[in-house]
């Protein structure tokens, strides 16, 4: 029982950063832009999260610091393709290029330093109940929040106002302008929102998932999350499920290779990917739902004639 | 005329002027709207009409000139600004978002914190009682274009403005559907707001509008009371010249003519969520006859004429027959070969390649048809061949160009069409099918495509034209067929066709049809 209560706890750290990411992901590209920098960003908050830990003792100030930091790296993508209307695609890519190395500059004097952990949550009396116990009420809290904003996200995008001019920016900005919408302030405020997502994710690979600095810690989990964007048909609850999909089939596959199950451990490892866009476009079937949903402008700049 | 309770207009302009690089879209602009008006702005594609009215809206900010609110100086620097002015407008390309329903479409031009729910309650309310019925919950990609157009109208109305502008609102309805736009404007004047009406329909405004300005090549060329002019007089005053009269002969012993293009049972199963399926479509074009085939927009002709000249290959081959030889799943080569020819309604992408020069879009839509006198051996171009052949179709159609051989985007919208059709009728195509061949083309130009058309007929070909304007279908037809929701009705002969018949048709109402349900809402 045991056994099972600590894979479940490992599926969830290994899916939570994934959530965090894409559901933020999720927002900027319903406004119709689309930031291939997520990796970028979440390594930055990586950094900047373990950075700031070390040097004040406190993981708290620490996620801060990740945020403020994915928020920041964020915003020079929004300034170039917002303001001066850059090639979305061509700036993400060197957004992430950027944060790769930067994190690595700024890193070197991390490099095999301790650090410290967010600590589980623990509430006496609850977190002991059996099985239970430790599943809902014993683990980091950036597992909490992840599953918040994904239910505020949803409530957002689809029971407010302001989510349904972001939706309908994203449908059409030309015609979101002609209705007398603030589309730049919109996406500003999108893309900030993504890139902070990005940074809670990237500070809870170096505050919770493995608590130091490594080079390169992300591993490519930021274009998971993009994807995991695409294959969900930008649809909050996709997403969750997607990246507990892939969270899951990651730490199975982990367990088979050590196991020794005599299949190509490259095979095993390819699992995760593979089960995850089989599940999400399975689940995206119907053509209809996903064009409802796909946002049409994305990745277009606007310039508005003048 | 202009006089009202406290003697100042409601909008005046005063020397607006937009420069877009060399072009001088709007020049010095002089403009009084009163309340309580429907003041028609006329004039030809190009003249100028929709610069106009973005500057008024916030759109497009002017290089010069003054507006004038309840008579004080204003500056419109964004739609929102215009709206809380009390300016609403409703536009020619939709504004809407085709993934939302009608009622979020309609809450996101409204300020307030209202909830959607309520909104679609007032959103109902208003559209009965302007007898534009509408159903809030639908999805606008679902939903036609006079559907569409009733929800720009009615989310225009709840922001309670006092100047409405339309541009071109009845391009998209069918003629009942235009009669009750009309009692909506003529119930809204009563109630005070001014309306600026944008058309080069000159019935229309003859019949609807107070007063009208008339721009030409961006310039004011004169005010009038439109009931006091005649449509022609109007004419005169928007092309500046006399546009010449269509002629079309009559022919003789059509029906033992041999049908050169014949659709048997053609369907087609959407493409994409929002597009219409074509539902078993016969229809015979014989040698020396034009057929038109009239149609609300995207009832199914795009997708008519993308299965017709082979952008989207058929299933059963059958279902074209060109010239006696099944084509449904022949290439558009390879129906070229054949001796049909077909212009595509977008000029910019499908018609033309963009970027480059006339002469070699020449060569882009004939290197097969045409190969021996275009390609020479090895497969080397003979440019001398293709620049002859196009200063050929220059001339015969009157192109007006800047460069001896300019790129296809450097032409206005007119002059390359006129070019695409010239290219295909050099050919001399014993089957001619042409979507929208006049669209943004202005009078005069018209009138020569049309004409070159009725000529490629009455010289033995079968020529298909698919067309929103049904001016121009009566000009040129024999026969005119209405396509509706995928489906099209029998071709009326054109000495048994009235607008009100083939209207009807438009809006779904042929016996045999299920009465459109639409209203049920």
């Amino acid at each position: 029982m045991d056994i099972t209560v600590n894979i479940l706890l490992t599926i969830a750290t290994a899916a939570t950063p994934l959530l965090i990411a894409a559901i933020g992901e999720l927002v900027v590209e319903r406004s119709g832009v689309l930031n291939l920098g997520v990796e970028g960003m979440m390594i930055m908050g990586a950094v900047g999260g373990f950075g700031a830990t070390y040097l004040t003792g406190s993981p708290w100030i620490g996620l801060l610091a990740a945020i403020a930091m994915g928020a920041m790296f964020s915003l020079l993508f929004a300034v170039m393709t917002l303001s001066l209307a850059t090639n979305q695609v061509a700036t993400g890519l060197s957004l992430t290029l950027l944060g790769l190395g930067l994190s690595g500059m700024m890193g070197t004097s991390f490099v095999g330093q301790p650090g410290e952990r967010l600590p589980n949550l623990d509430i006496p009396g609850l977190t002991e109940i059996p099985v239970v116990g430790r599943l809902l009420f014993g683990q980091d809290p950036i597992f909490y929040i992840s599953i918040a904003l994904t239910a505020a996200v949803m409530w957002f995008l689809f029971k407010t106002r302001t989510g349904l001019t972001l939706r309908s920016i994203g449908d059409s900005h030309t015609s979101a302008h002609a209705l007398g919408i603030k589309v730049i302030r919109y996406r500003y405020l999108a893309v900030i929102f993504g890139g902070a997502c990005a940074g809670l994710a990237g500070g809870h690979l170096s505050l919770v998932y493995t608590p130091q600095w490594v080079e390169n810690m992300s591993a490519g989990r930021g274009w998971i999350a993009l994807a995991l964007v695409v294959f969900a048909s930008w649809r909050p609850w996709r997403v969750l499920a997607g990246a507990y999909i892939f969270g899951a089939v990651w730490i199975g596959q982990l367990h088979a290779q050590a196991f020794g199950i005599p299949v190509p451990s490259q095979f095993l490892s390819s699992l995760p990917y593979l089960a995850t866009v089989v599940v999400l476009v399975l689940i995206s079937r119907n053509k209809r739902l996903t064009m409802m949903n796909t946002p049409a402008s994305l990745g277009q700049p606007f310039v508005p004639d003048r | 005329m202009s006089a009202n309770q406290d003697g100042t207009n409601l909008l005046e302009v005063r020397g607006l002027t937009k420069i877009f690089g060399t072009l001088t879209a709007c020049d010095h602009i002089d403009l009084d709207i009163a309340r309580g008006e429907i003041h028609a702005l006329l004039g030809e594609n190009g003249a100028g009409k929709s610069t106009l009215v973005k500057m008024l809206f916030g759109s497009l900010e002017p290089n010069a000139g003054e507006i004038f609110w309840n008579g004080q100086a204003v500056r419109i620097s964004s739609p929102g600004v215009a709206k809380k002015l009390g300016i609403g407008m409703v536009f020619q390309h939709f504004s809407l978002f085709e993934a939302l329903t009608a009622a979020e479409n309609i809450a996101l031009s409204l300020d307030d914190g209202s909830p959607i729910s309520s909104i679609a309650a007032k959103a109902r309310a208003l559209s009965f009682s302007y007898g534009l019925p509408l159903d809030p919950e639908s999805l606008v990609g679902d939903l036609s274009v006079g559907e569409r157009q009733r929800i720009e109208i009615i989310r225009c109305l709840l922001q309670t403005p006092q100047l409405i502008i339309l541009d071109e609102p009845t391009s998209v309805l069918t003629p009942q559907e235009a009669d009750k736009l009309f009692e909506t404007l003529e119930r809204l004047r009563s109630e005070g707001k001014s309306i600026l009406y944008i058309s080069h329909r000159l019935e229309e405004v003859k019949r609807i509008c107070d007063r009208a300005t008339v721009l030409r090549h961006g310039k004011v060329v004169g005010h009038c009371n439109p009931r006091e002019e005649t449509a022609s007089s109007l004419a005169r005053m928007m092309v500046g010249n006399e546009v010449q009269a269509v002629v079309r002969a009559p022919v003789e012993g059509i029906d033992k003519a041999q049908p050169l293009l014949e659709i048997r049972n053609l369907s087609r199963q959407p493409a994409t969520p929002f597009s219409i399926p074509l539902k078993g479509i016969n229809l015979n074009v014989r040698a020396g006859e034009v057929i038109g085939i009239a149609g609300v927009a995207g009832n199914g002709q795009g997708e008519f004429f993308e299965s017709v000249s082979g952008e989207v290959l058929q299933q059963d081959a059958a279902s074209v027959r060109i010239r006696g030889k099944d084509s449904g799943s022949l290439t558009i080569t390879g129906r070229r070969l054949l001796g049909a020819a077909f212009v595509p309604e977008e000029r910019l992408g499908h018609g033309a390649a963009p970027r480059m020069k006339l002469s070699e879009n020449l060569l882009l839509s004939r290197h097969a048809t045409d190969g021996k006198a275009f390609v020479g051996s090895g497969g080397m171009v003979k440019s001398a061949a293709i620049q002859a052949a196009s200063q050929r179709i220059i001339e015969a159609m009157d192109v007006r160009k800047s460069a001896p051989d300019p790129e296809a985007a450097a032409l206005s919208g007119g002059n390359l069409q006129k070019f695409i059709v010239g290219r295909e009728l050099d050919r001399r195509p014993s089957v001619m099918v042409v979507n929208q061949p006049t669209w943004g083309v202005d009078a005069g130009a018209a009138a020569h495509i049309r004409q070159a058309l009725i000529e490629l007929s009455r010289s033995g070909s079968a020529v298909l034209v698919i067309s929103q304007d049904l001016d121009e279908l009566f000009e040129i037809s024999d026969a005119i067929a209405v396509m509706h929701n995928g489906e099209l009705s029998k071709p009326i002969p054109i000495a048994e066709a009235t607008f009100e018949k083939v209207g009807l048709l438009m809006g779904g109402a042929e016996p045999g049809h299920a009465e459109h349900t639409l209203e049920t809402a």
